[in-house]
């Protein structure tokens, strides 16, 4: 189990980085998207897995759990992450619908300003 | 504490209160805000007051308040007589430049602004020197070069002003920071940050192996703030300065703070060979070298400004000699520097104001047309000069004599020979300041009609001189001062015995010298100037500023190379370094072996990884069909939701599955604006470099992960588990740890959350009123729009639907303390609900039908979390701190209440309030792209007439 938790996470992690490597802002949202689940599920693994075990206690004493502390941290994350992905895409929507394009590199456009810059110099 | 020790960071802190004074005061005036401007100073000079005959006694007042005892950082103070000395000169001089700038600024400089920067700087420098930790001395040593630059480059309007100011901060604030570095290695070898324990550790500092680089990183702090060779430059630029400024900060205080340094440290550092050879070696030269260039200077402050190098190079000279009257001999010469020197730069302020030129080829036989100035300038000069009856020469004797028992590398005559040349050019420079500027005859040519300023203007310098004068003649009085501060420095009692007339001494026949010496140079004046001026000198300014530049170039290069302005570089720069910098962590470190064995693989979670793979792939390989991404991104999400349920973190599950959902819908709405594919631009070579970088972070993950899996190691989980259900109340220990043990990190959570959702509608409202808005309105409705926009069986079922999901909200949220469940499940599973409507009957018609701002929302969620942990404080309990009980209420099984329960319900509303508020913006913009509002529920009512059942206009 504990293979497929971790190929998992890089699965998901290596899939993210290929997307926010891409050149426009929707593959990027979604890149980070998976970047998330991949950092939730790595958190939650720090707290090592266990099968029926919830951290809820139990009436009778001899019952295990598994580890609630990496869940608590998790569980805000995960709606952080929303928060986080939400800005994100007005960002990128601001920007498509201002620009006209939703690429995410500025690389032309500071060359024109650094071409401005020496006419203005000479 | 000992008696008086309160008193002292009421001191310390005085000037930076005072600092809040001159800029509410300049409304009612210039005088009334030169008056309070002095009140704080007056202030910290009474308490100083009070405070001295306790240190006269010889007693040292100590005052300590804790900071941060975990870094040693303490707010400790301490007066001695070192301090007290430099603490008296600070204020009281500081209050002379206060009376003397109020006439020296014209009417169009901002005088507040000006004595708010002087009193600051004041603050920092008494900081400086009451301090007892050395960290804490840093703060302020760092302060004086900051508050300094704003003095240097006060007038902003000349770039003089501010490039001298620049070349202060970096030549000061470099020397600062190499300081930061020594003093750290001194308090690690001592053991204490604290002055008063390291200054007892002498002997065990001297013998560490880290003395030198200690002494050497000191040491540069110390040289560029005192200006010595080869950082002397930044001084004489500074003089763009205000002359206030420079009367202050580079006769007075600041340049001395290096000298304060070194006597403060002279019993730990000084006594070997490395303190003599450094220290006297480069007062030395520093002496010799500023006071040639003073005589070749035209201006009077840059004269001045050479001259005081040169003093401040006898001083370290005189602090390297490492003997106890050198000591002596320093920090008599400290106090007589400050009395003639701040006179005469107050002078030279006073010819600059009177005669509008400082320079002294076009000056001269002013004598006659201010004579108070004359005398004043002519008494001071000759105390600088070293020449009899004035302070001056009292102190100019003993560093000659004490330079006439120097030996240097076995040489016994170059340390004197070398005196006695500073000393005779000091005298030509003295001479030339009083004869080329003063006497001759009067001219015709002045910029302006010179003559002595209003009373106000030479009170201060001429009280000086008064010093200049009594210290000379009755140099007794001067002891107990003298001996209190040398007392401080060497660490033992100490005996001055000051006279004007030594005897025929060696170093009275080294000054005869002197004087005859710089009366031949000043007759050679001009020949020697010319010679001057026609020899290449290196011009320090030059050096500088290509320095500055090749160093600005490099950075520029290096920011430039990393930042083109394509993001998606930086993040294939950031992630690769990231992955080199952890292997590299990896394979230096060492690594236990697995402790755990590893849980069997059932087949439905064997299927489950396959569909998380499977899909993974195909959002990567299919990132280009949007929507198809998006549908893939879901089954992604509803895998982890499923992994979290069978490995036992049913909260996990169920927050998930939620914030799922709204994303996915998010991210609908944003795609219906954004183009619906991703063309394909990238070249196969940088689809394969981000493959080998995604592939390698990856690795680098999974193995990570793998680690953390298959070890044990203990961790804080299992105080949470066994004090969940007695202290918190709870035995959901997920959620106590959110609302209780870790509430404040929940706090700040969902105030971001908050913070989120507001965000998001204030950047909407700005684009929706900015040119994007007009687009969108200006946009054809696409045409393959559905007429049935709000189907009557979406409608139906989500009203349905409706009081069911707000009834699994609240009952999610109730159990939510003892069963998986709680505010942030039970806000995202409400939110849906509501989502629901907005998406079945529109988002006019909804909109019209809810009452409660979503903003509102979100305060009131942060206000309740906020109150909740307030009202700990009335119990006297620290900020969030839980209380409950148990209710039981009619039909209801009985269930804790606490004040958990009432943050839960902050975070509860903040949730919804948040995520509503954010979807609700995007949504927005459906309005403005040509949206039209449906008064109906639904497209197609069957309850009405057929006629009727037409859509909308569109």
């Amino acid at each position: 189990m504990e293979m497929l938790v971790a190929s998992a996470v890089g699965v998901l992690t290596a899939g993210g980085v290929y997307l926010i490597l891409r050149l426009r802002a929707f593959p990027v949202i979604l890149g980070l998207a998976l970047l998330s689940y991949a950092v939730n599920v790595f958190l939650f693994s720090t707290g090592r897995l266990a099968i029926d075990a919830p951290p809820v206690l139990s009436k009778y004493g001899d019952a295990t759990y598994s580890d609630p502390l990496p869940q608590a941290l998790v569980l805000t994350a995960i709606v952080i992450s929303f928060g986080m992905t939400a800005v994100l895409v007005m960002i990128a929507l601001g920007a498509y619908l201002e620009a006209d394009h939703d690429r995410i590199d500025m690389t032309d456009t500071d060359d024109d300003s650094a071409a401005a810059e020496k006419e203005r110099e000479a | 504490m000992s008696d008086g020790g309160s008193l002292l960071p009421i001191i310390a802190a005085l000037p930076f209160l005072g600092a809040l004074i001159p800029g509410l005061m300049i409304r009612a005036g210039r005088t009334a805000c030169a008056s309070f401007t002095a009140v704080p100073t007056i202030a910290a000079l009474v308490m100083l007051g009070t405070l001295t005959p306790a240190v006269l006694r010889g007693e040292v007042i100590t005052a300590e308040i804790m900071w941060l005892p975990q870094l040693g950082l303490e707010a400790s103070f301490f007066l001695d007589g070192l301090g007290l000395l430099f603490a008296g000169m600070i204020l009281g001089v500081g209050l002379l430049i206060t009376l003397y700038a109020r006439f020296y600024l014209s009417g169009e400089d901002p005088m507040g602004q000006f004595y708010t920067y002087l009193l600051l700087f004041q603050g920092a420098m008494l900081g400086i020197v009451l301090s007892d930790n050395i960290l804490l001395l840093l703060i302020f040593w760092e302060l004086t070069s900051l508050s300094s630059f704003l003095l240097i480059g006060y007038w902003k309007h000349l770039p003089e002003g501010r490039q001298g100011a620049r070349m202060a901060l970096a030549v000061t604030g470099a020397g600062g920071l190499a300081m930061i570095a020594g003093m750290l290695i001194l308090g690690n070898i001592a053991g204490s940050y604290n002055l008063t324990d390291i200054l007892a550790q002498g002997e065990a500092i001297r013998a560490s192996e880290w003395y030198l680089p200690a002494l050497i990183l000191i040491l540069l702090g110390a040289f560029t703030k005192s200006a010595q060779f080869p950082f002397h430059f930044w001084l004489p630029h500074a003089m763009a300065a205000p002359t206030p400024v420079s009367a202050y900060l580079h006769s007075a205080t600041m340049v001395k703070a290096g000298v304060f340094l070194m006597a403060r440290m002279w019993p730990v550092l000084s006594g070997t060979p490395e303190w003599f050879y450094i220290v006297a070696t480069v007062g030395l030269i520093t002496m010799v070298l500023g006071a040639v260039i003073a005589l070749f200077k035209d201006d009077l402050k840059a004269l001045l400004a050479f001259s005081t190098v040169s003093h401040l190079g006898l001083l370290t000279m005189l602090l390297g000699f490492g003997t106890e009257k050198a000591a002596i001999a320093a920090v008599f010469h400290i106090i007589n520097h400050l009395t003639f020197k701040a006179a005469l730069f107050m002078t030279a302020g006073i010819v600059d104001h009177e005669a509008h030129t400082r320079d002294i080829k076009r000056l001269g036989g002013l004598a006659k047309l201010m004579p108070v100035t004359a005398v004043i300038a002519t008494i001071t000069a000759l105390s600088m000069a070293g020449i009899a009856p004035f302070n001056g020469f009292i102190s100019k004797e003993k560093m000659l004599e004490e330079a006439v028992h120097t030996v240097w590398w076995e040489n016994p005559w170059i340390v004197p020979a070398l005196a006695t040349l500073g000393a005779v050019f000091s005298v030509a420079y003295s001479l030339r300041f009083i004869f080329h500027v003063f006497g001759g005859p009067v001219r015709d040519d002045y910029p302006a009609k010179p003559h002595d300023p209003p009373f106000g203007m030479w009170a201060a310098p001429a009280l000086l001189t008064v010093l200049v004068v009594v210290i000379g003649v009755m140099p007794f009085l001067a002891e107990p001062v003298v001996n209190m501060a040398a007392t401080a420095v060497t660490g033992q009692e100490t005996n001055a015995y000051l006279k004007l007339w030594h005897g025929l001494t060696p170093a009275l026949y080294l000054s005869v010298v002197a004087v005859v010496g710089g009366i031949v140079l000043l007759l050679l004046h001009r020949p020697l100037d010319r010679a001057w001026l026609a020899a290449p000198r290196p011009e320090a300014k030059a050096i500088f500023e290509a320095l500055v530049e090749g160093v600005a170039a490099l950075s520029r290069g290096l920011a430039e190379g990393l930042h083109n302005g394509a993001i998606s570089r930086y993040l294939a720069i950031f992630v690769a370094a990231t992955v080199a910098l952890g292997y590299l962590a990896f394979t230096s470190g060492t690594m236990s072996p697995p402790t755990r064995e590893m849980l069997p693989i059932p087949p439905v979670a064997a299927a489950g990884w396959l569909l998380l793979i499977g899909a993974t792939g195909l959002v990567v390989v299919n990132h280009h069909s949007r929507f198809r991404a998006l549908v893939l991104i879901g089954v992604i999400g509803l895998m982890i939701s499923s992994g979290f349920v069978y490995l036992s973190a049913p909260d996990l599950a169920l927050t998930q599955i939620s914030v799922e959902t709204v994303t996915i819908m998010l991210l609908l709405l944003a795609l219906y604006f954004l183009p619906k594919t991703t063309p394909r631009e990238s070249s196969a070579g940088r689809k394969l470099r981000d493959g080998a970088i995604a592939v390698a972070a990856g690795g680098g993950v999974a193995a990570l992960a793998m680690a953390f899996l298959t070890r044990d190691f203990s961790s804080i989980s299992q105080f949470h588990l066994a004090n969940s259900y007695e202290g918190g109340g709870g035995t959901n220990v997920v959620n106590v740890i959110l609302v209780d043990f870790r509430g404040y990190d929940t706090y700040g959570e969902i105030i971001v959350l908050g913070i989120a959702g507001l965000t998001i509608f204030a950047l909407m409202e700005a684009l929706l009123n900015g040119p994007a808005g007009r687009k969108l309105k200006a946009a054809p409705v696409p045409p393959d729009r559905s007429r049935d926009r709000h189907p009557l069986m979406m409608v139906v079922a989500t009203r349905a639907m409706m009081p069911i999901a707000v009834m699994v909200g609240i009952y999610i949220f109730l159990r939510g303390h003892n069963q998986p469940g709680g505010g942030f499940v039970a806000g995202l599973v409400i939110s849906i609900a509501l989502l629901m409507q907005y998406m079945a009957s529109g988002f006019a018609w909804t909109q019209s039908r809810q009452r409660i701002e979503y903003h509102a929302m979100i305060g009131w969620g942060a206000a309740i979390a906020g109150l909740t942990g307030v009202g700990a404080w009335l119990g006297g309990a620290p900020f969030l701190t839980s209380i409950y009980g148990y209710i039981k209420l009619p039909f209801i099984e009985k269930f804790g209440i606490g004040s958990a329960f009432a943050f839960d319900l902050g975070v509860f509303l903040t949730v919804l309030g948040a995520v509503m508020l954010m979807l609700y913006s995007l949504s927005r913009i459906a309005r403005y792209a040509g949206e039209t509002v449906n008064v109906e529920p639904m497209d197609y009512d069957p309850s009405l007439k057929v006629e009727q059942n037409k859509p909308e206009a569109e």
